[in-house]
C-alpha cells in the first residue's frame, strides 16, 4: 500500500522538523552558535554611514579592506559588544560607483562619543621603548602605550612605502619600509642615538610590531623582522601603506535608536506574527477542515525551516525583515489554497481521494510555480536595490516564497497522501470537502472528460 | 456570477477610483521622508508628563531649524522632523526640550536621498518590465494555441497587455490613497513605501496569473475535447473556478497584515496599511479588471 510509505516519510518529517524547532529554539548550545540577528532598529544603538572619497585610490577593494580593519580596531576599543563595520558598493548599476563604509554599533546611543572615535584619521607613529618599561609593565601591567613608549615624532607621515620581502638566507617573510627624505633624516637620527632599544610600530595606538634597532640606517629603508608568516607580513605591510594614508571619509548618514523603542518593536513584531499565525490556522482548518490541519502543520514546518535559515545565514532581522517574513506566511498559504480547492475539483468529478490529491498537485504546480516566479523576480529586484532595511525585508520574504513553495509539494503532499488510506466513507468525504459549497459549472467540465 | 457580462460595471468603478487616485497624486502631491529628501528625524519620549505639542514647537523655535513638524506619537512620543542638523544642532534640540529619551535621531544627507529616489523609481520599472517579460514568456504557448483555433483565445502578448493595466491599476489606487492620507494625516514615501508597492506588485502579477493560467488550461481542455466554447464563456468559467481561491488567499494575506497593523511596531504600519490596500486592490483587479480585459481585447480583434 503506498500510503503506507507516505505515513512514514510523513513521521520522519515531523522528527526532522521537530529538531529543527529545537535548533530555533534553543539559545545555547549548537542553537547558541547561531543566534537570531537583530537590526539596529529592533535592539536599539547607533548606525554611522560614511562615505568613502576613492579617486586617489588605485585598489580600491584593498584600501576599503583596510579601512575596514582600522576602523574595526578603533571600534573595538570602544568596547562595543557586536559591532558590525561593512563596506558597500552602491551604484554598480547607476554607473555612479559609491564606496560606502557601515558601522553598526549596538546599545550605544551616544552618537557624538561614536563619531568622535570613529571620524578620527588613522595614525602610524614609531615610538622608543622608555629605559624602565619592564618595571612599569611590573607595577603596572595595564599601563598606557604613552608610560610605555615615548614619542619620536617620526610618524606614518614620512613613510614613502612597505612592502614584503623575504629573507635572503632562510626566506622568512620580512617587512620592508621606505621613508621620504625628511623621514629618512630622522630615521638616521633616531637610530643613530638609539642602538640596541626598542623602536615600536604603533598603529592607532596599538603595538603591530617591535623590532629592535641593530644598526644606524641612514638610507631611509629599514626592515621589521619578526616571526611573521607570508599572511601576517602582508596583512602588516597593507595596514602600513593605507594605515599610514587612508581613504578621506565623510559621514553621510547617522541613525540612533533607543534601546526601548527597539525592544517595543521587537515584542510587537513577533507577537502580530503569533496572532496572524493562529488566526490563519484556525480560519484554514475551519473551512479546508481535515486538509487544512495538514496545511497547519506544513505551515508550522515553513516557519520552523524559515527561522532556522535566517539564523544560518543569518538574516540580519530587521523591523521590515518581521514585515517580510509575516507577508511570507501569509503567501504560503497559497499554495495549498490553490492545491485544496484543484483536489476538491478532481473530487467532484468522482475521482477516489488519493488520486484527487496527485492530480490537484500536478494540476496546481503550473500556477504556483509561475505566480510565485514573479514575487521572487520582485524579491530579487528589491535586494539590489539596497538599503539594509529593504534588503532585510526583499531576504525574508524570497526566502519565504521559496521555503513555502517547497513544503507545499514536498511536506504538505506527503502529509495528505499519508492520511488518504482506507476506504471512502460520508465522513471522510466531509472532512475532505471544504467550505460553504459554491456551486459552479464543473457539471459540464465532467460530461465534457466523458466525451 | 456574471462578472464577465456585467463588466462595464467594473470597469467603471475602477475609472471612477483611478481618477480620484490620480487628482489625489497631482494635486497634493508626495509627502516624501528623509528617505528621499534629506533631513532629521528625532524622536523623543518624556517619561513623566508629556508637554503639549505648542510647548514644544514654541521652544524649538528658539532654534534656527527653519521649518519643522512636530507629530505625537504613542502615550510619551513626539516625531520632530527639521532639516539636515549637525551632531551639535542635534544635541542641542535635544537640551531644548529639556533632555526628554532621545528614542531615535536620524540624519540623511539629502544628497543620499535625492540618488535613492532615483533608485527607486528604476527598481518600480525594472519590476513591471521584468513581470512583463515574464508573463509574455509564461503564455507564450496561448499564443501557439489560438494560432490554430482561430475562435479561441488572444494572443499572448494581450495577456501581458491586461496584466500590466491590473499592475497599474493596483499601483496607482493605493499610491493615490496613500498620498490622500499623507496629506491629511502625515503619512510619508519613505523607503518601506517603496518596498510595500513592489511587493504589491509582485502580488497583483501573482493573483492574476493564478486566473490566467486556469484560462490557459480551459482553453487546451476544450482544444483537445473539441469543445466549442466562445472566449467569454471560457473566461467566465475560469474565473468562476478560482473565486473562491482568490477570495481565500486574500483572506489569509488580511489577517496577517491585520495582525500586522494592530499589533505590530509602529514602524510598520503604514507599510501594512498600504499592503492592506494594495491586496484589496490586487484580488478585485484580477477578477474584475484584468479577465474582463482580455474578453475585450479579443472582441477588438473581432471588429
Amino acid at each position: 500500500m503506498t500510503s503506507w510509505k507516505h505515513i512514514w516519510i510523513s513521521l520522519s518529517l515531523i522528527v526532522a522538523f521537530g529538531l529543527l524547532g529545537f535548533f530555533v529554539v534553543r539559545g545555547d548550545g549548537f542553537g547558541g552558535k547561531f543566534p537570531f540577528r537583530f537590526g539596529l532598529d529592533l535592539v536599539g544603538g547607533t548606525e554611522l554611514i560614511y562615505r568613502a572619497d576613492t579617486s586617489n585610490v588605485e585598489n580600491i577593494p584593498d584600501a576599503m579592506e583596510s579601512l575596514k580593519e582600522v576602523i574595526e580596531r578603533r571600534v573595538n576599543i570602544f568596547g562595543v559588544s557586536e559591532p558590525l563595520v561593512q563596506t558597500e558598493t552602491a551604484g554598480l548599476a547607476s554607473g555612479s560607483r559609491d564606496e560606502r563604509l557601515i558601522v553598526e554599533l549596538p546599545g550605544v546611543t551616544d552618537i557624538k562619543l561614536a563619531v568622535e572615535l570613529i571620524g578620527e584619521t588613522p595614525i602610524l607613529e614609531f615610538r622608543l621603548a622608555r629605559e624602565n618599561t619592564q618595571n612599569i609593565l611590573e607595577t603596572n601591567p595595564d599601563a598606557s602605550i604613552d608610560e610605555l613608549f615615548e614619542s619620536t615624532g617620526l610618524s606614518g607621515r614620512y613613510l614613502s612605502r612597505a612592502r614584503v620581502e623575504f629573507d635572503q638566507t632562510s626566506g622568512a617573510p620580512l617587512v620592508g619600509l621606505e621613508f621620504n627624505k625628511e623621514g629618512s633624516e630622522l630615521f638616521a637620527k633616531i637610530t643613530r642615538e638609539h642602538k640596541n632599544e626598542i623602536l615600536a610600530i604603533v598603529l592607532d595606538g596599538a603595538v603591530i610590531s617591535a623590532p629592535v634597532i641593530i644598526d644606524e640606517i641612514s638610507d631611509g629603508v629599514a626592515q621589521i623582522t619578526g616571526s611573521f608568516t607570508p599572511v601576517e607580513a602582508k596583512e602588516l605591510v597593507r595596514d602600513l601603506n593605507y594605515g599610514a594614508l587612508p581613504v578621506p571619509i565623510k559621514l553621510d548618514a547617522t541613525k540612533t535608536i533607543g534601546a526601548t523603542l527597539g525592544e517595543q518593536a521587537l515584542d510587537a513584531g513577533v507577537k502580530a506574527g503569533m496572532i496572524g499565525f493562529v488566526i490563519l490556522l484556525i480560519f484554514m482548518v475551519l473551512w479546508y477542515r481535515l486538509p487544512g490541519v495538514v496545511a497547519g502543520v506544513a505551515l508550522v514546518l515553513y516557519a520552523i525551516l524559515s527561522l532556522a535559515i535566517f539564523k544560518l545565514i543569518p538574516v540580519t532581522l530587521t523591523a521590515a525583515g518581521l514585515a517580510g517574513f509575516i507577508l511570507s506566511v501569509g503567501m504560503a498559504v497559497d499554495a495549498n489554497i490553490l492545491i485544496f480547492e484543484r483536489t476538491k475539483e478532481e473530487l467532484r468529478k468522482g475521482k477516489d481521494v488519493y488520486e484527487a490529491i496527485r492530480e490537484g498537485f500536478v494540476r496546481a504546480w503550473l500556477s504556483i510555480r509561475d505566480s510565485n516566479i514573479s514575487s521572487i523576480i520582485t524579491a530579487f529586484i528589491l535586494f539590489w536595490l539596497g538599503t539594509s532595511a529593504i534588503k532585510g525585508f526583499a531576504l525574508t520574504l524570497g526566502i519565504g516564497v521559496l521555503v513555502s513553495m517547497f513544503t507545499a509539494i514536498t511536506v504538505s503532499r506527503t502529509f495528505l497522501l499519508a492520511i488518504t488510506f482506507g476506504k471512502m466513507t460520508p465522513l471522510k468525504k466531509f472532512l475532505f470537502s471544504n467550505g460553504l459549497n459554491f456551486s459552479t459549472n464543473d457539471r459540464q467540465l465532467t460530461t465534457d472528460k466523458k466525451q | 456570477m456574471k462578472i464577465i457580462q456585467h463588466r462595464k460595471i467594473f470597469f467603471t468603478l475602477s475609472a471612477i477610483l483611478l481618477t480620484f487616485s490620480l487628482f489625489s497624486i497631482f494635486s497634493y502631491g508626495f509627502n516624501f521622508g528623509i528617505d528621499f529628501k534629506g533631513g532629521t528625524i528625532t524622536e523623543v519620549s518624556f517619561e513623566s508628563e508629556r508637554p503639549t505639542k505648542e510647548v514644544v514647537e514654541e521652544k524649538l523655535s528658539i532654534l534656527d531649524l527653519g521649518g519643522f513638524s512636530v507629530r505625537p506619537s504613542g502615550e510619551n512620543n513626539y516625531i520632530i522632523r527639521t532639516r539636515e542638523l549637525s551632531l551639535e544642532e542635534g544635541e542641542r534640540l535635544v537640551q531644548v526640550l529639556e533632555n526628554p529619551t532621545v528614542e531615535r535621531q536620524n540624519t540623511i544627507g539629502p544628497v543620499a536621498g535625492v540618488e535613492l529616489k532615483d533608485k527607486a523609481l528604476k527598481a518600480v520599472m525594472l519590476v513591471i518590465l521584468m513581470i512583463v517579460l515574464f508573463i509574455t514568456f509564461a503564455f507564450r504557448k496561448v499564443s501557439d494555441a489560438s494560432s490554430t483555433q482561430t475562435n479561441r483565445g488572444v494572443s499572448s502578448w494581450k495577456y501581458g497587455l491586461a496584466t500590466v493595466v491590473a499592475l497599474l491599476h493596483d499601483i496607482i489606487i493605493p499610491v493615490g490613497v496613500f498620498v490622500f492620507l499623507g496629506h491629511f494625516y502625515g503619512l510619508e514615501i519613505d523607503l518601506l513605501f517603496v518596498s510595500g508597492l513592489l511587493a504589491i506588485l509582485g502580488y497583483s502579477v501573482h493573483d492574476t496569473i493564478v486566473v490566467f493560467d486556469r484560462v490557459r488550461e480551459n482553453l487546451r481542455v476544450n482544444r483537445e475535447t473539441k469543445v466549442n466554447e466562445e472566449f467569454e464563456a471560457t473566461v467566465g468559467r475560469s474565473v468562476t473556478q478560482t473565486l473562491v481561491r482568490s477570495i481565500n488567499i486574500s483572506l489569509t494575506l488580511l489577517i496577517t497584515l491585520l495582525a500586522l497593523y494592530f499589533v505590530g511596531s509602529g514602524a510598520t504600519k503604514d507599510f501594512a496599511l498600504l499592503l492592506i490596500i494594495g491586496v484589496i486592490v490586487g484580488t478585485y483587479s484580477s477578477i474584475f479588471v484584468a479577465s474582463p480585459l482580455l474578453v475585450t481585447f479579443s472582441k477588438f480583434r473581432k471588429k
